[in-house]
C-alpha cells in the first residue's frame, strides 16, 4: 500500500466536495480496493470514506419498490430481505465469505462492475433505478463494460431502487478458486415483461439475454430456454476456469436453473 | 469406555488453548530490539539475462540502510542439495548452483534479484521498486517434453542439456520387464499427469537474522519443520558458520506440508545480512511472494503400463516419468521421484516385475521438492488408476482385481521387486473393513436416486501402501541421501517429578505436545501433564532431523521410549536403595515403584528427589540426576497402508463433481490418539481431495505462473468436502520400533487422490459415457468437456 490522505466526511454533499479534490477514490466497503492498494496496483492520493455519511444504510419497502441504501452491506441485505425479496436476499447471502458480507455494500459492488460481481445481474436482470447524489440511472444505461459505468467521476451512489418482481431467482455457478460467478444468471418476471441477465460471462461485462428474454415472456419454462442456442462463445470470457463455449453453455444451463428455481 | 491417558485416549490438545485464544507465537510475533525490513525483488520474468542493476537512486531513499545484489553473496555458498542421485549411465545427477540471489541470470518468476533493508517494510519496499532492472528476456523452456527437445533453451548455460538425471529403478529388470510386457495377454496403458501444487501453509514463510556482535552468534528465527537440518545446510555448506555459533529457532509454525523442510534462500541471506548491517533484518513472506517462492509439489507426467493374465493376476509394470524439478535443486528435489516413488510402485500387490524410469526435468519455474506424501502420492495415483483401468478392460470388480493381488497376511515381511522390505500388514482385512463401513452393496440404490435427479453416481476404490518414518540412515546413504535420518529425545525428569522432554522432532499441526506425554504417562504412569514437550530450538534440543515422512512418532517418539527407559533403569536403580530391596524386585506402575510380592513401595516423585538430593543415595555406584538422552535410527521404514472409498455425483450439464462420502480404512499400526489421528487423516483427505478437484499450478508459456493467488487457485473449502467415515481399527503394529507405531500424517493425502479419481470416470462409465480418464483437478470445465469429447 502506498501512503494517502483518508477522509470520512459527513454528507453526500462533503464527499463530492471531497472528490472534486485530487485524485481522488470512493472507499464504499473496500473489498476490491482495499487489497488492490494492498497489492500497490493502485495509488490514489485519497481515500473519502462513505462509512460516516448518514442516510446511505438501511432498506425500505413499499409501493412495489424495495430501496436498498448504497452503503448497505451484503450481509444485511441477505438478513433483512429474505421475506420480501428472496432472490436478492439470496445472491447477497452467497457473495463472498462473512467477511466479505459485512463489509462490502451494494453500492460499492455496482460503482466497481466487477464482471464477475453478483449486484449487477440483480440490477439489470430487475431494471432497477441507480439512484445517485445527482440523477437516477436505468438499470439498462448505468452498465458499460467491464469496470465501466455511467457514473461520473465525482458522482456518488446513494441508493438502489427495485420494483417488486412476481418472481425471480438468481443461478450462479462459482468460479473455483475465487467463488465469484463464472456464470450468474438473474430471471425476473415482471409486470408484462421477463428479464434475464447474466454476470461473469461476457467479455463486456453484465448483459441482458435477449432470446431467453424472448423465449422466457412466450413461455415461462425451463424448456423454452432448452430450444435455444447459447449466446455466442466467441463473446465469452475464456480462462483457465472455461473458455467462451463452455460459459456460454452454461449461460443457458444456469438461465434453466434460475426459471426452475422462479417456481 | 475409552481410555482417560496413556496410549489409545483421545485426549484434546493442549495446544489449541493457545492457538484457538491468538496466543501463539509465531516467528512473525518476534520483533528483535532494533530489528531492520527486508524486502527481496524478484524476478518478474522466467528466463533473462541480468544486464544492469541501478541501485544509486533506491539506495539514497528514506530509510534504507543497505542494498544488496549477488556481488556482495561471492564469497557464500549456493544453497545446497541434499540428496544425490545416481543416474542410469552411472553419472551423478546435474547439480548447479542455486545462488542466494541471482547471479547473471534469473531462472523462475519469484527469483531474487536483490534486497533493500530499510527502517520500515514498506521503505524497503518503496526503494525496491525503484531499483532500475535490465534484464535481456530470453525464450522460457515450461513443458517439461519440450525442455529435453533438441535445442531447446537452456535454464544452466554451463550444464549439457536441462535434463537433470535418468533413474531406473531396477535397471537389472529393465529387459525382463519389456519382455513380460510383450508377451502378456493384456497390457492396459494410462498416461497421466500429477499436476504441480502450491504448498499453501496458513502461515506464509518468516525468517529474522540476528548476530550479536559480542559473542559472535548468530541466531536465525524462521519458519522450519527441521530447525537442525536448517543449522547444518546453511551453517555448514552457505555461510560457513560452525554450530557452536549458530542458533536456529522455530517457534510455533503453522504448517508446513513438506513446504517448511528445505533451506530457502532468505533464511541465509537474513543470517548473513544481519550481521553485515549490524541490526536484526526480518523477512515476513506475502501471499503473493509464498507462490513464487515457496518450493512447489508433484509435477509429473507419467505412462505407466499394467500387464495381467486372463484371471487378471498382475504380470508386470513398467513406469516412465518426467519429473518438474523446476529451475534448481530445492534440499531434497531429487529424493521425491526417485527413492520416494519408485520404490513404492508396488504398491499392496505382488505384482512379480516392476520397472521404473524416471527423468528429471529442469524447467524455467518455482523449484518442485517434497509436498504431503512425496512421491507417494504420485506412486499410488499411477498405480490405483491403472489397476481400475485394467478392472473396467477386463470386465472385473474393482475390488476383486485388488483382492486377486494383494499380499497375502502370511507373506509378511515381503521383499518387494523395487528395493522395500515391508515388515507387516493385513491389506485383505483394510479392504474388508472398507467394505462394511462404504455401504458398498447398497450403493446401487443410492446411484439410482441419484440418477432420477439428474446426477450421475460413482464409486471409487483405492488401496494404497506408503514407506513412513523415513528412515535407516545406512539405507539412505547408500541412495543418496547426504545426511542421517535418526531422530533424538532428551528427557529431564525435574526434582519433584515433572518431565521435559527435548525432542528433535517439530510439530507444526502434528500436536506432539499432546501426543508425546501420553507416552511417557503410559510408562512411568504419571499424569500427561506432568510432561511438557519442548522442540524447535537448536539451542535446547538434541540433534534431530526434524518433522516430514510421517516420521515424527515414528522415529522421534521412539528415540523419546528409548530414553525413557534409560530413566526408568536408573530410577529403578535409585527405588531399589530407598527400599533396600534388590534391584530386580523393583517393578513400576502407576507411578509406584513397589518392591515385587510385598506392599513396601516409593513414590515416583520420592525417588527423582532422591536424585537430585542425593542424601540417602549409592553415590558411589550411580550417578546423581535424572535426564538422559537417546538418539534412535530406524531399522526399516514403516508401512502405512490402507483401503478407501468415496461416492461422487458428478453433474453431466456443468460438468461439477460433488463427493457424497468418503471413508477411509488406515492400518497406522498402533495409535497413540485416537481423536488427533482423525486430526491428521480428515487434514489429508481434505488436502488430497484438494488436489483431486481443485488445485493446480498453471504457468503459461513465458514462465507468468497464472495461478499466483487465491482468485485463481482453487483451495479446497470446508463446503468441498462430505463428512468423512475415518477407522484405523485395523492394526498391524510396526514391527521394528518399540511403539508399532507407523505415522498418519500424509495417509490422507496419497489415498485420496486416486479415489476420487476412480469415482468420478466410475460415475461417467455407469452413466454411458466412455471417458477413461482425466486430468486432475478434474474442474467443471475438465468433466465437461471430457463428456462433451466422449458423446
Amino acid at each position: 500500500m502506498y501512503a494517502f490522505e483518508f477522509v470520512k466526511p459527513k454528507t453526500v454533499e462533503e464527499a463530492v466536495a471531497a472528490l472534486r479534490e485530487g485524485e481522488a477514490k470512493v472507499l464504499a466497503g473496500g473489498q476490491t480496493l482495499i487489497p488492490t492498494l494492498k497489492q500497490r496496483l493502485a495509488a490514489p492520493e485519497k481515500l473519502v470514506s462513505l462509512a460516516g455519511v448518514e442516510g446511505l444504510r438501511g432498506i425500505r419497502t413499499g409501493d412495489g419498490v424495495v430501496e436498498i441504501g448504497a452503503g448497505t452491506t451484503h450481509a444485511v441485505i441477505a438478513r433483512e430481505l429474505a421475506g420480501a425479496v428472496p432472490a436478492l436476499a439470496a445472491l447477497a447471502g452467497d457473495i463472498g465469505d462473512p467477511a466479505v458480507r459485512n463489509r462490502g455494500t451494494i453500492g460499492g459492488s455496482l460503482a466497481n462492475n466487477d464482471p464477475s460481481a453478483d449486484w449487477p445481474a440483480a440490477v439489470l436482470g430487475l431494471g432497477a433505478t441507480v439512484v445517485t447524489d445527482r440523477r437516477e440511472i436505468a438499470a439498462d444505461d448505468f452498465f458499460q463494460g467491464l469496470f465501466t459505468t455511467a457514473l461520473e467521476e465525482d458522482e456518488i451512489i446513494t441508493a438502489v431502487r427495485f420494483p417488486m418482481p412476481k418472481t425471480a431467482a438468481y443461478a450462479k455457478f462459482d468460479q473455483p478458486a475465487s467463488r465469484f460467478a463464472l456464470v450468474g444468471v438473474f430471471v425476473a418476471r415482471l409486470d408484462g415483461n421477463v428479464r434475464v441477465a447474466v454476470t461473469g460471462a461476457s467479455e463486456n461485462g453484465v448483459f441482458r439475454w435477449q432470446a431467453a428474454e424472448a423465449a422466457l415472456g412466450a413461455d415461462f419454462a425451463p424448456a423454452a430456454v432448452e430450444a435455444l442456442a447459447p449466446p455466442p462463445a466467441e463473446e465469452m470470457i475464456s480462462d483457465l476456469h472455461g473458455a467462451g463455449d463452455y460459459r456460454a453453455h452454461l449461460v443457458k444451463v444456469m438461465t434453466k436453473r434460475a426459471v426452475a428455481a422462479c417456481g | 469406555m475409552p481410555k482417560d491417558h496413556g496410549i489409545g485416549a483421545p485426549i484434546r490438545r493442549r495446544e489449541d488453548l493457545r492457538f484457538l485464544t491468538g496466543s501463539g507465537r509465531y516467528t512473525d510475533d518476534i520483533n528483535l530490539p532494533g530489528q531492520a525490513h527486508v524486502h527481496f525483488l524478484r524476478s518478474d520474468v522466467a528466463h533473462g539475462r541480468i544486464k544492469r542493476l541501478g541501485t544509486g537512486a533506491a539506495a539514497a531513499m528514506d530509510g534504507v540502510i543497505r542494498i544488496f545484489t549477488a556481488r556482495d553473496f561471492e564469497n557464500v555458498g549456493g544453497l545446497p542439495c541434499g540428496w544425490q542421485i545416481t543416474s542410469r549411465d552411472g553419472n551423478p545427477m546435474a547439480e548447479p548452483k542455486h545462488p542466494i540471489l541471482a547471479e547473471g541470470k534469473v531462472r523462475h518468476v519469484g527469483e531474487i534479484i536483490a534486497a533493500v533493508i530499510a527502517e520500515t517494510p514498506e521503505q524497503a519496499r518503496d526503494a525496491a521498486e525503484a531499483i532500475e532492472v535490465e534484464i535481456e528476456e530470453l525464450p522460457a523452456v515450461i513443458d517439461m517434453a519440450a525442455a529435453l527437445g533438441e535445442g531447446a533453451p537452456k535454464v544452466h548455460d554451463d550444464l549439457p542439456s536441462n535434463l537433470c538425471f535418468d533413474w531406473g529403478l531396477v535397471e537389472e529388470n529393465r529387459e525382463k520387464v519389456d519382455e513380460a510386457i510383450r508377451n502378456a495377454p493384456h497390457v492396459v496403458t494410462l498416461e497421466l499427469v500429477n499436476q504441480r501444487l502450491a504448498p499453501n501453509a496458513m502461515e506464509p514463510r518468516v525468517a529474522i537474522g540476528d548476530y550479536d556482535k559480542a559473542t559472535d552468534e548468530h541466531t536465525l528465527y524462521t519458519t522450519s519443520q527441521n530447525p537442525h537440518v536448517i543449522r547444518l545446510l546453511m551453517g555448514a555448506f552457505v555461510l560457513g558458520i560452525p554450530e557452536h555459533k549458530l542458533r536456529v529457532v522455530a517457534p510455533d509454525v503453522g504448517g508446513g506440508f513438506g513446504s517448511k523442510i528445505f533451506h530457502y534462500a532468505e533464511e541465509a541471506f537474513c543470517t548473513y545480512a544481519a550481521k553485515v548491517v549490524g541490526r536484526p533484518v526480518k523477512w515476513t513472506s506475502s501471499r503473493s511472494e509464498a507462490f513464487m517462492s515457496d518450493a512447489q509439489g508433484r509435477d509429473h507426467v507419467t505412462k505407466i503400463e499394467l500387464a495381467l493374465d486372463e484371471e487378471g493376476h498382475f504380470l508386470a509394470l513398467r513406469s516412465e516419468t518426467l519429473a518438474n524439478m523446476g529451475a534448481y535443486l530445492s534440499t531434497f528435489a531429487p529424493a521425491v521421484p526417485t527413492w520416494l516413488h519408485g520404490t513404492l510402485m508396488a504398491g499392496t500387490y505382488r505384482t512379480p516385475l516392476i520397472y521404473v524410469n524416471v527423468k528429471a526435468v529442469f524447467t524455467n519455474t518455482v523449484p518442485v521438492d517434497a509436498y504431503r506424501g512425496a512421491g507417494r502420492p504420485e506412486a499410488t495415483f499411477q498405480l490405483e488408476r491403472v489397476i481400475d483401468k485394467a478392472a473396467r478392460e477386463l470386465g472385473m470388480d474393482p475390488v476383486e482385481i485388488r483382492r486377486r493381488n494383494f499380499i497375502n497376511p502370511d507373506q509378511f515381511p515381503y521383499e518387494t521387486p523395487v528395493a522395500l522390505v515391508y515388515d507387516t500388514g493385513n491389506y485383505h482385512a483394510t479392504l474388508e473393513k472398507l467394505e462394511e463401513l462404504a455401504d458398498l452393496e447398497g450403493f446401487e440404490a443410492r446411484r439410482q436416486e441419484s440418477a432420477a435427479r439428474g446426477k450421475l453416481r460413482g464409486l471409487g476404490i483405492n488401496c494404497y501402501i506408503e514407506a513412513c518414518g523415513i528412515a535407516p540412515s545406512n539405507l539412505v546413504g547408500q541412495l543418496g541421501a547426504r545426511a542421517g535420518l535418526y531422530d533424538s529425545a532428551t528427557v529431564r525428569v525435574n526434582p519433584t517429578g515433572s518431565i521435559t522432554v527435548h525432542t528433535g522432532v517439530h510439530s507444526h499441526g502434528q500436536s506432539h505436545e499432546t501426543t508425546f506425554p501420553q507416552v511417557i504417562a503410559e510408562m512411568i504412569g504419571i499424569p500427561e501433564d506432568q510432561i511438557e514437550i519442548v522442540h524447535g530450538d537448536t539451542a535446547n534440543s538434541p540433534m534431530g532431523m526434524g518433522t516430514y515422512g510421517s516420521r515424527s512418532i515414528a522415529v522421534g517418539g521412539s528415540a523419546m521410549v528409548r530414553a525413557t527407559e534409560k530413566i526408568i533403569a536408573k530410577a529403578k536403580k535409585i527405588a531399589a536403595h530407598l527400599l533396600e530391596a534388590s534391584e530386580g524386585d523393583i517393578e513400576l506402575k502407576d507411578g509406584k515403584f513397589t518392591v515385587k510380592g510385598t506392599d513396601r513401595e516409593v513414590a515416583w516423585a520420592d525417588v527423582t528427589l532422591a536424585a537430585y538430593v542425593p542424601h540417602n543415595y549409592p553415590l558411589e555406584e550411580l550417578e546423581p540426576g535424572l535426564e538422559e538422552t537417546s538418539f534412535y535410527d530406524p531399522a526399516n521404514f514403516t508401512f502405512p497402508s490402507g483401503a478407501y472409498a468415496c461416492e461422487v455425483e458428478v453433474d453431466p450439464e456443468t460438468g461439477k463433481v460433488e463427493v457424497c462420502s468418503f471413508v477411509a480404512v488406515d492400518d497406522f499400526g498402533n495409535v497413540i490418539n485416537p481423536m488427533v489421528v482423525d486430526g491428521q487423516v480428515h487434514g489429508g483427505l481434505a488436502q488430497g481431495i484438494g488436489q483431486a478437484l481443485l488445485e493446480q499450478c498453471v504457468y503459461d508459456e513465458n514462465g507468468q505462473l497464472v495461478t499466483a493467488s487465491y482468485m485463481d487457485y482453487a483451495m479446497p473449502r470446508a463446503d468441498d468436502l462430505p463428512s468423512f467415515t475415518v477407522d484405523h481399527s485395523c492394526q498391524t503394529p510396526c514391527t521394528h520400533n518399540p511403539l508399532g507405531v507407523k505415522g498418519c500424517g500424509e495417509a490422507g493425502a496419497i489415498g485420496s487422490p486416486p479415489t476420487i479419481v476412480n469415482a468420478v470416470i466410475d460415475a461417467l462409465q455407469r452413466g454411458g459415457i466412455e471417458v477413461d480418464h482425466i486430468d486432475m483437478p478434474l474442474t467443471p470445465v475438465r468433466v465437461w468437456s471430457a463428456i462433451r469429447a466422449a458423446s
